[in-house]
């Protein structure tokens, strides 16, 4: 794998940086950047926001729901018990466990989302430089084409990285 | 105070974990030492019986339920408070966000320990789940006990994933600068975090779900708690406030509990910089409210309960008023109202000193609420012929204190392994100051050229 990227001290440098690169041609899928922290006033930190993730933690609490009230309407049923009175399948009592259960289901819907839709976990690319951890933003181009590594290294040249570097394969 | 560099902000904050210092491992020294002591007072009880605490006709919960609620009611500190203060975008939250969460994982983890010390047997413990089985335990589903089983467990890993999730980015800047071994294990545990706008956006929306899943749930959580108590017909306990009173207390033994902490982590940690007199000032103003709601709760209870006048519920009343438990309802009042009320509302007293003092009271206040509401219902139960009292002797004692010890020495231990305050949120909210800011300054220096 071959790539060339640009550290940058400032996350302004950072966006420079990104729209060089959008002119010189590279479409936006092609860009990685990564941050220390989330940079979302940035143009760069903009994009990929749209996220299923509230409909998927929605559907987790409407299955927890439905196994609880299952789990507690059939046992119920299987192993009928007088308690106090009471009916046999108590609807009342029973709403404080299919509660939980939702809440449960939509907790865990939203982190096994969080972890398919981020991709981790993942192992860290060769490129990944430990800088970023500094605070410096990395802006790159993974498997540039050939013929325009020239237009890439400038693109990011021209925004004034404090450190440049090419990836061999 | 000028706030510190994104840079410097990082070593600060990430050194207790990078550098372990003597004081480190004497502190652990010590509080493992009154673990061990609490753990083989647990052993001692299980291997003489119940015979050798306090626990006797007709008071059988006593010093361990108490513990088991305070505890409880100490977790609220964390998840709930800082899912209220994510929601509502609250800026200074940012220190305060882990400090929280991480009291209510390990408050938690305790409290849910204090059943199975009472259960005398705990290897036994499996016969409290209800599943069908030729003992005859049937799956009974009406049993506010196994309501909290439920509830416990959604709460317990709704704020071990809600504590989890924005640690990621945390343990990849530890995974950046450690080497050998300890690189090895964060590179693990950071799942190979980049971050790459995408996943900082999806943590930021998980971060957000998760908020709003985890609120009702630590209300519940108490709820069912309460639950416990006003679902069984015994004098003082069968009452339809104890839902939301004891959220609210819960609430209140919370945030003195993070005071508490917060205080401690400056000190010994060296956070001048990250925890403000702002942070304490905040969190005291919510002291006070949650003070004056206690009053306000305590009132209407006490109110209803005399003038209904009911016998078998005036014997308890009276019990704490003026007879055997007042000198400790008193004390309750003193530390929950009277004493926080003038050190957070008069400005001249208005400190950290202050409202941390105010806060152990309100620890202190809140645990003898615990036992205020437990035992002198069970010890004037029905007819006096059943009446009876409660001593609690040592190995309850040495258990409790051992559980504060468990508490300070999970959290140390913590403190070696992840930063105590969030990096990433913290550099995240000192970047857009800084943009704002500029954006003044622009504006300012447009302005003039106008």
């Amino acid at each position: 794998m071959k790539a060339i990227y640009g550290l940058y001290g400032e996350p302004a440098a950072a966006e420079l940086a990104y729209k060089e690169l959008r002119r010189a041609g590279v479409s936006e899928n092609e860009i990685t950047v990564m941050s220390s922290e989330p940079l979302e006033e940035y143009e760069f930190g903009r994009g990929n926001r749209t996220t299923v993730m509230p409909w998927i933690a929605a559907g987790g609490a409407a299955l927890g729901l439905s196994v609880a009230y299952l789990l507690t309407s059939l046992t119920q049923q299987s192993w009928p018990i007088n308690t106090g009175g009471m009916p046999t399948v108590t609807n009342w009592t029973n709403i404080i466990i299919m509660f939980e259960l939702a809440m449960l289901g939509a907790a865990t819907a939203t982190v096994i989302t969080l972890f398919v839709s981020a991709r981790l976990p993942r192992r860290l690319p060769e490129f990944y430089d430990p800088l970023i951890s500094q605070g410096k933003t990395f802006v790159g181009v993974r498997n540039p084409p050939q013929a325009s590594t020239s237009h890439i290294e400038q693109a990011l040249r021209s925004a004034g990285p404090e450190k440049l570097r090419i990836v061999a394969s | 105070m000028t706030p510190p560099a994104a840079n410097t902000l990082a070593e600060d904050l990430l050194a207790p974990v990078l550098q372990t210092t003597r004081k480190f491992y004497v502190a652990v020294a010590l509080l493992g030492a009154v673990v061990l002591c609490g753990l083989a007072t647990w052993g001692y009880q299980m291997y003489n019986g119940f015979g050798v605490t306090g626990y006797n006709w007709p008071v059988y919960w006593a010093l361990h339920e108490t513990n088991f609620v305070f505890w409880i009611g100490i977790s609220h500190a964390g998840t709930l408070i800082s899912a209220i203060l994510r929601l509502v975008n609250a800026t200074w939250r940012r220190p305060v966000t882990r400090c929280a969460e991480v009291i209510t994982v390990f408050a938690l983890m305790i409290g849910a320990t204090f059943p199975l010390i009472h259960l005398g047997r705990p290897w036994l413990a499996f016969f409290l789940i209800p599943y069908p089985s030729e003992r005859g335990i049937w799956p009974n589903y009406r049993s506010p006990l196994v309501w909290d089983f439920f509830a416990i467990n959604t709460y317990l890993l709704g704020s071990v994933l809600f504590l989890l999730l924005p640690m990621i980015p945390d343990l990849a800047l530890i995974r950046d600068r450690a080497s050998g071994w300890r690189h090895r294990i964060y590179r693990v545990f950071s799942l190979g975090w980049q971050g790459t706008p995408r996943q900082w956006h999806r943590l930021e929306s998980a971060m957000h779900i998760m908020a709003l899943v985890i609120l009702p749930v630590a209300v519940s959580v108490h709820t069912i708690v309460s639950f416990d108590f006003s679902m069984a017909i015994v004098p003082m306990w069968h009452s339809t406030i104890f839902g939301p009173y004891f959220v609210a207390g819960a609430i209140f033994s919370g945030v003195a509990a993070l005071i508490v902490v917060m205080a401690i982590l400056r000190k010994v940690l060296k956070l001048e910089q990250y925890l403000l007199p702002l942070h304490f000032q905040n969190l005291g103003k919510l002291l006070l409210l949650m003070s004056l709601l206690w009053g306000y709760f305590v009132f209407n209870e006490r109110l209803t309960t005399w003038y209904g006048n009911s016998p078998h519920e005036m014997n308890v009343f009276w019990s704490t008023q003026n007879g055997e438990y007042a000198p400790l309802f008193w004390t309750m009042v003193l530390l929950n109202f009277v004493i926080p009320f003038p050190l957070l509302t008069v400005k001249k007293l208005r400190s950290i000193t202050a409202t941390v003092i105010a806060s152990c009271g309100v620890i202190a206040g809140m645990w003898l609420e615990r036992l205020l509401i437990i035992v002198p219902s069970l010890a004037r139960k029905g007819s006096p012929y059943s009446w009876g009292s409660y001593t609690p002797e040592w190995p309850e004692v040495v258990i409790m204190v051992s559980s504060f010890a468990a508490m300070a020495l999970l959290y140390t231990l913590f403190s070696k392994l992840v930063p105590l305050i969030s990096v990433w949120e913290l550099k995240s909210g000192e970047h857009s100051r800084r943009k704002a800011a500029a954006r003044v300054q622009d504006v300012e220096t447009a302005g003039e050229l106008i």
